[in-house]
């Protein structure tokens, strides 16, 4: 027992970089993600490659990001943490982060620098949102339409949303306050810089809100990234918000006759977090995993697999080809110069402080 | 016998003792050995159920946060006067920043803040990024805190903040169970929140009576479907039974989304409306993605419930009670209405509440076919529970809904009588 | 067989028959008809037709073909609620959510009755069957035996000219069944109404009733008073479900004043009167004696009595009488009863003794 428990420590030494001697690591992992066509990128872009490097590592997977954030918080309570590394929104990051759920990552230390040197606090830049998150991707929410029920003139602005008369027919909207109300103010007149503090008013909120009531009887609202692509293929809606990588699929895989529309794309990010309170071992094992997970090739590698950015500015310039479709994926990804001529940032900070009571205001605006 | 009872003294069994003491010891025995062959199950449901809704009771009070991480603050802060609309003075300045730097060191400084931001909108941030800098604070040398503190953060000079601290640092708050009912701590006690805000008691009306038409609907469907299962040859009975119970080996999911494709404007149902020429193709039906929508889908999914229990009271009564009637001079109508259907009203009693509070408590078939105006309360404490972690709210509407299925099995049991419910 | 024909006959059925596969007849051509006022039973074992010949006179069943009149006029598409016959369950059938008082209310209301009369009846019919104090019970509050009794109550509360009975007293205890059959009897006469009562209890059938009506095979095998389908059996059915009974096989040889004379197929020559059509010279014949009618004791055999060698299998006391199996004539299952008193000899398994008739209790019956 102890003999083969020193040869594998032996062989994994011998085979992983010097960070590896410290500490004796565990050989399981349960890494909690999304499932879907997001969780397989991860699969072939970092785990199956670690795993071969690792071969006496078992990894186990749990499609429960969507509730991460509760149930990490049950599990803390009960004393019993049972992740080892959870992907989750960048907003949920900040919240676990708050609760203390999530472990601090010292970018440093942690994380790998990028081949040319530049750190990777650099290298992430302004997308280490808060101190416990590693972002792996960026994501936007951004609007896809029928290309075949938008008449002569593809719509090419967010506020065509607004406009019933140009576009007429039912849209999507996410059933939650977050990007709505900003674009609901931005084509109120509303500028950009200006948003949040707008926002931050009553009179802000009214005039968001009095914006989506315009178009509310046409508005299909939607919690399930899934539903806008199928709703658009199925002719019920001509517009509608949803993940852009969902679009990607729908539009590339599936042929359907969908089209993007980028203006005022709304990023949002996606990472890892480290689940307070794991025992040594599994720390070890799991921050060695980060490390590799995170690095500049590793994440451009992803992008093979599906068309959201690259965290690190360093991984960018590696992106190339669908690894199924041949097609060349930069011009796809949210953060393609052509495709990132107008984007909202959506304010993490503020949207922490201001949730709950924007979204009490946005139920009670969506029953009446 | 007669000479025993006769004598005064208690009666004795053979061996001399008291026959009652020894009777009880007997059945103390019998007791105890009851007792240890139930208790798994009872440990059981301890755990898993009465455990669990007396958590959620608590939780929906508890408030030992404020308290447990600001203590010096909460006792200095005591002595404010909030009405004065003054700000607290130094000493309480000096109290938070040494709280805060504790709080900070044992990075709970945040926890804090969120529990208070669901009272007032921006004290998150105003704790994370105290906090933040609350590590470095030289406790000795440093101050006046109050000019430190709002200097970092101005929320620290605002009044409310602090009063919402000090309305919120008792151990125990009536601040979940308002905000549940719409209400919130005003400057002079509890008051209705603004209109724009209000929205638990709607949802609360609204998960009722949709609760009651999609019972109603259930009685109405199950009704026949009971009766045939109850009435048919037991072959065909049998394959009728596969097919109410056909439902139940389908993930919900796929049944829902399964009426999205019927009823969606594109879907099914409209096109063939069209077809037949009912509908114009540019007006068609708008089915679902409202109360409609909702409705008809929880009517289905929940059908089986009504269902079974209807068809085992019904399965009870003999035919012989039809003919009867009907050999009495009731026709047929007269025999049903007066003879068969009272006796399956216990079948509909059962049916109908277990129904009602599966349907009270649905939130995922309402969340996807209900659009806007047919989701539940249910939808809203889900949301508290997974997405803005207000569990104190989530646990608080959790209460309400609990007291009001309490309230109504009360009245059921006033007006049609508990004895009356029978799942068979 | 009854004449259907007759006149004033007040429940008629004529060539009726039933099925419900549309493959077997379960009913085969039936014929009956009784007078008003009289007691009727249909007996006869499970599946002879009985109960659903009382379903199509209730009309719960419709008959496939031929007629069923009630007072002359048929009744083939009356449904059951508009036939005014009053109905008495196997299993009471007592509304379970209506008191008693409820219950016997309820053909009453249906005929919209008033209030006053309807309460005077219903005192009236409960007193009848000594129910008087019940009225504001539950059905499940009362016992077996007074469930039977308001349920008899409420087939007559509405004054029926014809009452049904399925099995009314099956699920009583024996005690209480006797007391019934005879209470439900002189009611019946009392009021003069016409019973038709279905039973497979034969005691019942012989205590109760006018005629009985005993049913095989979809088919009224003999329709006669008690005491004739009792000693005089038309058939060797009858014969063995009416009482108890000993069946010895054998050939007629010929037939002589009256008597037959049968071969037994141990070779043992009897007399026997020839009661069945089929017996005749060469036929094959049973031969039916009633276990009281046979005699073994010297003394008491009669002149003109048949003997026989017979041997003692088993002797059982039965207090008022000895019930006695023999070995007869190649059959091991030959009882005799014989009446207790002092100078009856109590007899030894293996005994061989000799046993009598007389040719007259001796029926030679179908084969």
């Amino acid at each position: 027992m102890k003999l083969t428990k020193l040869a594998a420590l032996a062989a994994t030494t011998a085979l992983c970089a010097p960070a590896a001697f410290a500490q004796e690591m565990a050989n399981e992992m349960t890494l909690v993600s999304w499932g879907g066509a997001y969780q397989s990128s991860q699969i072939k872009a970092y785990v199956e490659p670690y795993l071969e490097m690792h071969p006496e590592v078992k990894v186990t997977w749990d499609e429960s990001s969507a509730e991460a954030v509760a149930k990490l918080r049950a599990m803390n309570e009960a004393g019993n943490v049972t992740w080892d590394l959870v992907d989750v929104v960048a907003s949920d990051s900040m919240r676990l982060c708050d609760e203390g759920l999530a472990v601090e990552i010292d970018p440093s230390a942690d994380l790998a620098a990028a081949p040319d040197g530049t750190s990777a606090e650099d290298d992430f830049g302004d997308l280490l949102v808060s101190e416990c998150f590693v972002p792996q991707i960026v994501y936007s929410t951004t609007f896809g339409y029928r290309t075949d029920l938008v008449g002569d003139t593809a719509p090419t602005s967010v506020c065509d949303v607004f406009d019933l008369e140009a576009y007429p027919g039912k849209r999507s909207l996410q059933k939650r306050p977050i990007d709505n109300m900003e674009w609901a103010l931005f084509c109120d007149g509303v500028a950009k810089e200006d948003i949040y503090d707008t926002l931050g008013t009553d009179e802000g909120v009214s005039q968001a809100l009095a914006k989506l009531d315009t178009i509310k009887d046409q508005v299909v609202w939607w919690t399930a990234g899934a539903e806008t692509p199928q709703l658009l293929a199925d002719g019920e809606v001509v517009m509608g918000s949803t993940f852009n990588g969902r679009l990607f699929s729908a539009i590339a895989e599936q042929n359907q006759p969908i089209g993007m529309l980028w203006d005022m794309q709304s990023f949002d990010l996606d990472g890892w977090i480290v689940p307070e309170g794991l025992p040594a071992d599994r720390k070890a094992r799991v921050m060695d995993f980060l490390k590799f997970a995170t690095d500049t090739q590793r994440l451009a590698d992803q992008a093979k697999y599906i068309s959201y950015g690259p965290a690190r500015a360093s991984s960018a310039p590696l992106v190339g080809t669908h690894a199924e479709l041949g097609i060349d994926m930069a011009p796809h990804m949210p953060t393609d110069p052509a495709n990132a001529t107008n984007v909202h940032i959506y304010d993490y900070e503020w949207w922490a402080d201001n949730r709950d009571d924007l979204n009490a205001k946005f139920e009670a605006w969506l029953a009446k | 016998m007669s000479d025993m009872t006769d004598t005064a003294g208690p009666v004795l069994a053979a061996d001399g003792t008291p026959l009652k003491r020894s009777l009880a010891r007997a059945l103390r025995r019998q007791k105890l050995r009851a007792l240890l062959l139930i208790a798994p199950l009872l440990i059981f449901i301890l755990v898993s159920f009465i455990l669990p809704v007396v958590d959620m009771l608590y939780r929906s009070v508890q408030n030992g946060i404020v308290t447990n991480t600001l203590p010096r603050t909460v006792e200095a802060l005591a002595d404010w006067d909030a009405s004065t609309g003054e700000l607290p003075d130094e000493v309480v300045y000096a109290a938070l920043a040494a709280d805060l730097k504790e709080a900070a060191e044992a990075k709970i400084h945040t926890k804090v803040g969120t529990r208070l931001n669901y009272e007032n909108p921006g004290m998150s941030s105003m704790f994370r990024k105290t906090g933040r800098k609350a590590k470095k604070f030289d406790l000795e040398a440093g101050g006046p805190w109050k000019e430190e503190l709002i200097d970092i953060n101005k929320g620290w000079g605002e009044h409310d903040n602090w009063r919402t601290i000090q309305t919120y640092s008792p151990t125990i708050t009536s601040g979940y169970f308002l905000n549940a009912v719409d209400m919130r701590v005003g400057t002079d006690g509890p008051e209705m929140r603004p209109e724009d805000e209000q929205i638990y008691m709607k949802l609360l009306g609204r998960t009722l009576w949709m609760s009651l038409a999609i019972t109603s609907c259930c009685i109405l469907l199950a009704y026949p479907v009971a009766w045939l299962l109850a009435n048919l040859p037991a072959r065909k009975a049998n394959i009728l039974m596969i097919l109410v119970l056909l439902p139940f080996w389908t993930s919900l999911l796929v049944r829902t989304s399964a009426w999205k494709i019927l009823l969606q404007q594109q879907g099914v149902i409209n096109d063939i409306l069209v077809y037949v020429g009912l509908v114009a193709d540019d007006s068609r039906l708008v089915i679902i993605n409202n109360q409609f929508g909702t409705i008809v889908a929880m009517t289905h999914i929940l059908l089986p419930f009504m269902i079974l229990p209807m068809y085992s009271v019904m399965q009870t009564i003999n035919p012989s009670y039809l003919r009867a009637a009907k050999s009495l001079g009731a026709t047929d109508w007269t025999a049903f209405w007066r003879v068969y259907f009272p006796q399956t009203v216990p079948g509909i009693g059962a049916g109908s509440i277990l129904v009602f509070i599966l349907a009270i408590g649905y939130y995922i078939t309402p969340a996807l076919v209900g659009g806007t105006k047919g989701t539940f309360i249910s939808n809203q404490i889900a949301f508290h529970i997974s997405t803005s972690l207000n569990w104190g709210l989530a646990s608080a509407l959790g209460a309400i809904l609990l007291a009001v299925v309490l309230v109504l099995y009360w009245a059921y049991d006033k007006i049609v009588g508990i004895d009356n419910v029978k799942l068979g | 067989m009854a004449d259907s024909a007759s006149n004033g006959a007040f429940v008629e059925f004529d060539r009726v028959q039933k099925s419900y596969d549309g493959e077997t007849l379960v009913v085969k051509d039936l014929n009956l008809s009784l007078p008003r006022g009289e007691f009727l039973t249909m007996l006869g074992p499970s599946g002879s037709g009985k109960t659903t010949c009382l379903m199509m006179l209730a009309g719960f069943e419709t008959a496939t073909h031929g007629d069923i009149r009630l007072g002359g006029t048929s009744i083939n598409n009356i449904p059951p609620h508009k036939r005014g016959i009053g109905m008495v369950f196997q299993n009471y059938a007592l509304f379970p959510h209506m008191t008693i008082a409820e219950n016997l209310s309820f053909p009453l209301e249906v005929r919209k009755m008033g209030k006053t009369e309807r309460e005077e009846k219903i005192k009236r019919a409960l007193d009848m069957v000594e129910m008087g104090a019940f009225g504001g019970r539950r059905p499940s509050q009362l016992s077996g035996g007074q469930q039977q009794r308001v349920a008899l109550a409420r087939a007559l509360v509405f004054e029926p000219e014809l009452v049904l009975m399925d099995e009314p007293l099956g699920a009583l205890d024996k005690q209480l069944r006797e007391k019934m059959q005879f209470e439900i009897t002189n009611l019946a006469h009392n009021l003069g109404i016409t019973t038709v009562y279905v039973t497979h209890d034969q005691t019942e059938a012989l205590t109760m009733s006018d005629r009985v009506a005993v049913f095989d095979d979809g088919r009224i095998q003999q329709l006669d008073p008690p005491d004739t389908l009792y000693e005089a059996p038309q058939n060797s059915f009858v014969a063995q479900f009416i009482g108890e009974n000993n069946t010895l096989e054998g050939t007629v040889k010929e037939i002589n004043n009256g008597l037959a004379l049968i071969q037994l197929d141990d070779g043992e020559l009897i007399d026997a009167m020839p009661v069945h059509d089929s017996v005749k010279p060469g036929a094959r014949t049973r031969v039916s004696i009633r276990p009281e009618r046979v005699e073994y004791n010297k003394d008491r055999i009669q002149e003109g009595a048949h003997t026989l060698k017979a041997e003692v299998k088993e002797f059982i006391y039965m207090g008022d009488i000895f019930r006695t199996r023999l070995s007869v004539a190649g059959n091991d299952e030959f009882v005799i009863k014989t009446r207790n008193a002092p100078d009856v000899e109590r007899l030894q398994p293996g005994q061989q003794i000799e046993i009598g008739w007389l040719p007259q209790d001796c029926r030679a019956l179908d084969a």
